[in-house]
């Protein structure tokens, strides 16, 4: 177990370093593509099965199709010639910001929720196991959650009809 | 289990696709990186879920459906500039200064 | 009137007004879908939506006055006259942008019925931001908003710069997002909850002031919204989609906008961690003292007048910001009130360049109004109404709310900051008297100069109720003030959470 979850994680992490540097639009699109996979990969380790399926199917199978569609409808598949490899300040600015980020959110490592509201292991993966890994995500989504819910629809709404009114060549 | 490790892998994640936003230029890409950082949000997400209860996995669901609209409504504004410019590069767009 | 908002019935009436929106809004798509499009078509589906957004006020209106209360557990939206006042606040603001869209998109040949589809949408959005008692609700509120809004601003598909402008905020905004979430997934890992007043609750039980994760999670909240109400140095998105964006769109993001994320913001401070007021009054004093001087500066160097006027909305956020260091009822008074003046003003402001601005949105500067007096009066009066609204000067509302805030940071301990906005607001009578000295002194170019001025008649009813709006409770605030303490009052955190609600079922 632990040694496939720090296999994932770190090919996880290898891809999403590969993603933000290649190039070509295509192959960052294809290491993203990787880096979900493997953290698909993670969930699973994490007692989310339900997720990690929906993850490949949605995240990978379907949002990352659509990128890869327009990335090869507008033929963007070459390097940009405007991506420049040298080192402007603004570029220095951005380093330094991920770096910062990255030290604050290390801190993390130590930081776990406290004590106090933390279930005994194995409580959530044994009602997964009782209820069915699609109910007892189901049950909170339609009850707890309903308003949330109902916002996600009005949210694609919005998006589709966004989506239509500005790509369609004529209205 | 992991709960730390795998807290430790999402804010790598995160901070590498907040970097990728701030060094890249080109449009698609940028977007990229920021569905990246969502992906990173939603391993926290279920990390915790191991040990606060499944409300942290049903977050995931709402973090992918915003993914998929933001996909969609994202993908059509790169097509509406690509009409305009040929090109999706932020040269004269520079998300650093005004 | 009790509310339970465990029962369908309780859950309806207490979101009857962003129900009441979306319905309208998806009747309206599908009338849309079945009409020809030609302009007066589109006009009848701009006036449908008007009396849409005039229904849900109605439907605020009545639960204002109806004095809802909880019953049982609080769920996911909140029920207090806070969120009232800033649903009304937002629906003015939507409601104005709507009417001065009517003609523009005529104007400007932009016949896509569904422009008035997403204005719902996102306010149904903004509304929901603004009234998000867990943190989801917000965040998704936010989404919706953001993604209308994203379309919103490039939906004039002939102009390169519309299209820039939305992609600028499209990245932007989803940089932004993606930080706010990471801040919700920090604060629930820490307190085990989305609710807000829940997780003040557990802030304080547990004693989690000064819990690492619940410190990374607030600072990334801070982080997101600070893109949202545009707060310097989170602002560089702003100009460039405020000039890009249609006028009427950039008028209903100014405010509206800005008045839901603000709204929320002070929900989340005051309602989920007032009890770490010490840990982040300071970040938002050097936020708020940051965006007023940047602001206020860098608008002084604009030819633009809608550049110009983008920079005057980032310092107003400023402002904003300063009503919130305090934390304290007086300072959510004087935020409401400003809101309500700040939303008039901005679109009033925004209105005049629609009404200038012509053949493809040419930028308009302070010498293409010169001599606007002598041949629209009454439009000149109007405009300065407003630009000394916004500068604050005495005897207009911009000047009371000023005020309000001003004793509030005082009155809290916070005189440097309260200096800091006395001198920016000095400043900023720098590039707003220009403009207004242009309208009256400067002479026309020519005679014709502004003869393809005209307002229609509807607006100079609504506009001449702004500028008496200005002025009347520039002069005789108290009334409103009042219901302003008493919208502030109600949402502090003094009622007391139930124990049991959102906590992880104990271990059997």
């Amino acid at each position: 177990m632990t040694f496939a979850f720090w296999f994932f994680a770190g090919a996880a992490i290898l891809a999403s370093f590969l993603c933000i540097t290649r190039r070509s639009p295509v192959s960052s699109a294809l290491w993203l593509i990787t880096t979900l996979f493997n953290v698909a990969a993670l969930f699973v380790l994490l007692d989310a099965h339900f997720l990690a399926a929906v993850q490949v199917l949605v995240y990978a199978g379907a949002i990352m199709v659509l990128f890869l569609f327009v990335i090869m409808l507008l033929n963007l598949g070459d390097a940009a010639p405007g991506e420049n490899p040298r080192w402007s300040p603004s570029r220095v600015v951005g380093f330094l910001a991920g770096l910062g980020l990255l030290a604050e959110l290390l801190v993390l490592r130590s930081a776990v929720p406290p004590d106090a509201i933390r279930l005994p292991p194995g409580v959530v993966a044994g009602e997964m196991a009782g209820h069915g890994a699609v109910q007892s995500l189901a049950v909170p989504l339609f009850q707890a959650y309903l308003v949330p819910f109902e916002i996600t629809s009005l949210m694609l709404l919005a998006a589709i009809v966004g989506a239509v009114v500005l790509a369609k060549r004529r209205l | 289990m992991f709960l730390g490790p795998a807290l430790a892998v999402s804010a790598i994640l995160f901070a590498l696709g907040a970097a990728g936003v701030l060094l890249r230029r080109n449009a698609i890409i940028i977007f990229m990186c920021i569905e990246l950082m969502l992906n990173a949000v939603n391993l926290t997400f279920v990390a915790l879920s191991q040990q606060l209860g499944v409300d942290g996995q049903v977050f995931v669901f709402f973090v992918m459906t915003v993914a998929a609209a933001e996909a969609a409504v994202g993908l059509a504004i790169v097509i509406a500039v690509f009409r305009h410019r040929e090109s999706v590069n932020l040269e004269n767009i520079n998300l650093l200064r005004g | 009137m009790s509310l339970d908002l465990q029962k369908g019935l309780g859950l309806l009436i207490a979101l009857l007004p962003e129900t009441i929106l979306a319905v309208w809004a998806m009747a309206l798509l599908l009338v849309a879908a079945w009409t020809h499009k030609d302009p007066r078509a589109l006009r009848r589906i701009g006036w449908v939506s008007l009396a849409g957004i005039g229904v849900a006020f109605l439907a605020v209106a009545w639960l204002w006055t109806a004095h809802p209360r909880l019953e049982g557990l609080p769920t996911s939206v909140a029920v207090d006259p806070f969120r009232w006042a800033v649903d009304a606040i937002i629906l003015l603001g939507a409601g104005f942008a709507v009417l001065l869209s009517i003609g523009y998109l005529e104007r400007e040949g932009i016949l896509i019925p569904e422009y008035y589809v997403l204005m719902l949408l996102a306010t149904v959005g903004m509304m929901l931001l603004a009234g998000g008692e867990d943190l989801f609700v917000l965040f998704l509120g936010l989404e919706l908003m953001s993604v209308s809004s994203y379309v919103l601003a490039g939906i004039d598909r002939r102009r390169e710069a519309s299209a820039e402008a939305a992609l600028k905020y499209f990245l932007l905004g989803a940089f932004a997002s993606a930080f706010l979430l990471y801040g919700i997934a920090l604060v629930y890992g820490a307190t085990g909850s989305t609710k807000l007043g829940f997780i003040g609750f557990q802030v304080q039980s547990l004693q989690l002031a000064t819990h690492p994760m619940l410190l990374a999670g607030l600072a990334l909240l801070l982080v997101g919204f600070g893109f949202k109400v545009a707060a310097v140095p989170f602002h560089m998105w702003t100009p460039d989609v405020y000039d890009g964006a249609p006028t009427p769109v950039t008028a209903f993001m100014a405010a509206a906008t800005k008045a839901a994320a603000f709204a929320a913001l002070i929900r989340v401070l005051l309602r989920a961690v007032p009890l770490l007021h010490d840990t982040w009054s300071p970040v938002v004093w050097w936020l708020a003292a940051a965006t007023m001087v940047v602001g206020n500066l860098v608008a002084l160097n604009q030819k633009s007048l809608k550049r110009m006027l983008a920079y005057s909305s980032i310092a107003h956020a400023g402002y904003l910001l300063t009503a919130l260091v305090s934390g304290s009822v007086g300072g959510a008074a004087a935020f409401l009130y400003y809101l309500l003046f700040y939303t008039l003003m901005t679109i009033g402001a925004f209105a005049v360049l629609v009404y200038k601005g012509r053949d493809g949105e040419r930028t308009v500067t302070a010498d293409d109004l010169a001599g606007l007096a002598e041949s629209h009066p009454w439009l000149a009066l109007f405009m300065t109404i407003c630009l000394l609204s916004l500068l604050g000067f005495p005897g207009t509302a911009g000047f009371i709310g000023k005020w309000y805030i001003l004793t509030s940071a005082i009155g809290s301990g916070y005189a440097l900051l309260a200096t800091i906005m006395v001198l920016a607001s000095v400043v900023s009578a720098g590039y707003y008297l220009p403009v207004i000295m242009a309208m009256y002194m400067k002479p026309r170019l020519h005679a014709e100069v502004h003869a393809d001025v005209s307002v229609p008649r509807v607006m100079r009813g609504v506009l001449t109720a702004v500028a008496v709006a200005l002025v009347v409770f520039g002069v005789w605030p108290s009334g409103l003030l009042k219901t302003a303490r008493a919208g502030a009052r109600g949402f502090l955190p003094d009622e007391v959470v139930p124990i049991s609600q959102g906590v992880p079922a104990a271990p059997k």
